[in-house]
């Protein structure tokens, strides 16, 4: 084939991260960070379109494999991607304005982002599952020099914490790939196919069980500390809060969700190799302590993105109990919650980072009356915040709702905990957000005008979806679904 | 016993225990310089022991591999390190370790309990180096206790290093390797990771004037 789109989708981030690195400075650039944002979300479109019509494909021999499940994330990671962009360049405007960043450290923050999306590419659509490890560290190594680009003392403190913390994480992960790939030697011979997931899936019923087991530990442990599963949870709040707005939003709404894909691909090949339901007991049971924790924690919040921080541990820890359970119904609504949660998540985030600037403050109690201030503002937290915590007629509120009435059939002791950790989230959440939106205040107006479009663009998709899911997309999600098991 | 191993499993053995001695020492290591030293020596017993194994077993990737290991953890990043202490002009500094020989003891603990996670995984192996799994977990788990118990920033890099080279020692002695492709990725993964951590040593100076992470323990939840 001469012309494939899928070279194009990993070639745009590439190229313009290498661009951006020698041309950063200039006055176009931020353009080019949403051209090459906007080219990477059409050729993942015109991919995804492909894989509906065509069926599944390879790429570079097989070391690239696209199916029905990463091509939902990859079109979700390049939207969210350009929505991003598209909000960070006058929030980085305004950064610059009050001082607080320079021209160097937006340069360098252009180019990471860039790179930072071609490392969550090559992950989601990565056969290798040695590869899969690679562009996940190199994801995390895009990102340290983000989190710390304010150079603060806290933000170097989250940055070392983020390093440190998931280098070790990551270091238990490749542990877990040599076991797999040690699993997989006896069955596929020593070469270089021994890795690749198409592979071992076909013969994953042979896989010596005792070591498969072993395997998925030491990959959900480490691919976990990335998701933000507690005990490893850590770092996630720390580098959401210290970092710059718009990487939190991609953090949160991108890099939990590429982890998170990892731990199913690993659990498909688990489930095939291991008697009974070892992997999604691990699964359920991690999930649904982070759920809690994260529950919990959030009421002793005082810093807005910190609040937010714990809010997506305690999603993902929502999702990954969905996952746990297994089945269609269960994964259709973790994959539909994945889809909420980065929407709502990353729209939240952009409403945030635009209060923040009004109001010069991250602290909670400070920031009063945003629907004075700017009400667009104003609004998009309320609704987000509203839509994230699952209130209808939002799509979280369906997905939720889908996995808690598939707890109450198969899984009722669990019941009261997700009642309880959802409960407790809202009051917490709600109580907060309530009077920073609706306060009295006098903040002033900031030099650059915000972008609100991206806001109420994911809220209206989020809305959409949760009134009505196009046929399309049920299948899409249905058929991915089914592929986990 | 020790007639019916050949000669080259011998090597190998020998060549992965003094891996393991030497994380020890550098448990007890005091001085950073000398830790960095440590450093370079474990990485050049990794080449000697992936040569070992490559020249017994015929595996060509093995060459390169070992190649690789030579110039990047023997050589280049124990340089990287050398410069940045001076650099940062950290030379000779002595660090303030909590209790040496409980950290001795505790490490003992580990290396029994990698030997018992290891030993059913090497007993269906069929490599000539299936023994020196146990180790090789073992090298991973002190060097983690490393990176629990410093408080110099330099000091974690090293020790995150040398879970590395333990991580490596895995590959090669559960089998013979990960594919080419995949150890190009983790060398490229590890060499940036080094580099940008050279980058973030000079900010955490100039933020707090030291490289002690006691500095940087005030993010908590309220």
């Amino acid at each position: 084939m001469t012309f494939d789109i899928f070279v194009i989708l990993l070639a745009i981030p590439l190229v313009s991260g290498a661009l951006l690195t020698v041309f950063g400075e200039r006055d176009w650039a931020p353009h080019l960070n949403i051209i090459a944002s906007g080219g990477t979300f059409i050729a993942a479109v015109w991919l995804t379109i492909s894989i509906i019509t065509d069926g599944p494909r390879f790429a570079f021999g097989e070391q690239f494999f696209i199916d029905s499940l990463n091509v939902f994330f990859v079109a979700l990671t390049a939207f969210v991607g350009l929505t991003t962009s598209i909000f960070s360049g006058p929030y980085m405007k305004n950064e610059a304005a009050h001082g607080r960043l320079t021209i160097p450290r937006l340069r360098l923050y252009k180019s990471m982002y860039q790179l930072f999306m071609f490392t969550m590419l090559v992950a989601l659509t990565t056969n290798n599952m040695g590869i899969l490890w690679v562009a996940m560290e190199a994801a995390t190594l895009t990102t340290v020099l983000l989190v710390s680009l304010y150079r603060t003392p806290a933000s170097l403190e989250a940055a070392w914490k983020y390093f440190i913390l998931c280098g070790v994480g990551i270091a238990q992960a490749l542990f877990g790939t040599i076991l797999l790939y040690f699993a997989a030697e006896r069955i596929l011979g020593e070469s270089g196919n021994a890795l690749l997931w198409t592979h071992l899936v076909n013969v994953k019923a042979f896989l010596e069980p005792n070591i498969m087991a072993l395997a998925f530990i030491f990959l959900f442990v480490g691919y976990g500390t990335k998701v933000g599963l507690a005990p490893l949870h850590n770092w996630l709040p720390d580098a959401h809060a210290e970092g710059p707005t718009p990487v939190s939003a991609v953090l949160s709404g991108l890099l939990l969700n590429v982890a998170l894909y990892a731990i199913l691909r690993c659990k498909v090949l688990a489930d095939g190799a291991i008697e009974g339901a070892f992997a999604g007991n691990l699964m359920m049971g991690f999930g649904l302590f982070t759920l809690l924790l994260a529950a919990f924690f959030l009421s002793r919040q005082r810093d807005v993105k910190r609040m937010f921080a714990y809010s997506s541990i305690e999603h993902m820890g929502l999702i990954t109990f969905a996952f746990g359970m297994g089945g269609a119904v269960a994964n259709f609504a973790g994959l539909l919650h994945m889809t909420m949660h980065s929407l709502t998540k990353s729209a939240i985030f952009f409403a945030v980072g635009h209060a923040t600037q009004k109001t010069g403050t991250q602290m909670m109690d400070d920031i009063r009356g945003l629907i004075h201030v700017n009400p667009l503002i104003g609004w998009g937290l309320m609704l987000g915040t509203l839509a994230i915590l699952g209130m209808p007629p939002f799509g979280v509120f369906a997905s939720e709702f889908m996995i808690l009435t598939h707890a109450m059939k198969h899984h009722p002791w669990a019941t009261p905990f997700l009642l309880l950790a959802l409960g407790v989230a809202f009051a917490a959440i709600f109580g907060k957000v309530q009077p920073m939106v609706f306060g009295e205040t006098e903040a002033k107006r900031l030099p650059h005008a915000p972008a609100i479009t991206p806001v109420f663009l994911h809220l209206a998709i989020v809305l959409m979806l949760g009134l009505y899911i196009p046929p399309y997309l049920t299948r899409w999600f249905q058929e991915a679904a089914r592929m986990l098991g | 016993m020790s007639a019916t191993i050949p000669l080259t499993a011998q090597l190998i053995n020998l060549c992965a225990s003094v891996i393991l001695l030497l994380t020890f020492a550098m448990l007890a290591q005091r001085r950073v310089m000398q830790l960095i030293n440590l450093f370079a020596l474990q990485g050049f017993m990794l080449f000697l022991s992936t040569l070992v194994v490559a020249v017994t077993t015929g595996q060509s990737h093995l060459y390169w591999s070992a190649g690789l290991t030579l110039l990047l953890k023997a050589l280049l990043l124990p340089w990287i390190l050398n410069r940045l202490m001076h650099r940062l002009q950290i030379k000779g500094e002595v660090e303030a370790l909590i209790n040496i020989p409980t950290t001795m003891l505790v490490g003992i603990g580990l290396v029994i309990i990698a030997f018992n996670v290891a030993l059913p995984i090497s007993q269906l192996s069929h490599t000539i180096t299936r023994g020196t799994l146990g180790i090789a977990l073992a090298v991973v788990m002190l060097a983690f206790l490393m990176m629990i118990t410093r408080r110099k920033a330099i000091s974690q890099v090293v020790g995150f290093l040398s879970m590395e080279n333990g991580l490596f020692l895995a590959a090669t002695s559960a089998t013979y390797g990960m594919p080419m492709v995949v150890e190009l990725g983790i060398a490229l993964d590890v060499l940036v990771g080094a580099l940008i951590l050279g980058v973030f040593f000079f900010q955490i100076r100039d933020q707090f004037d030291s490289l002690d992470i006691h500095h940087m323990e005030r993010l908590k939840d309220n």
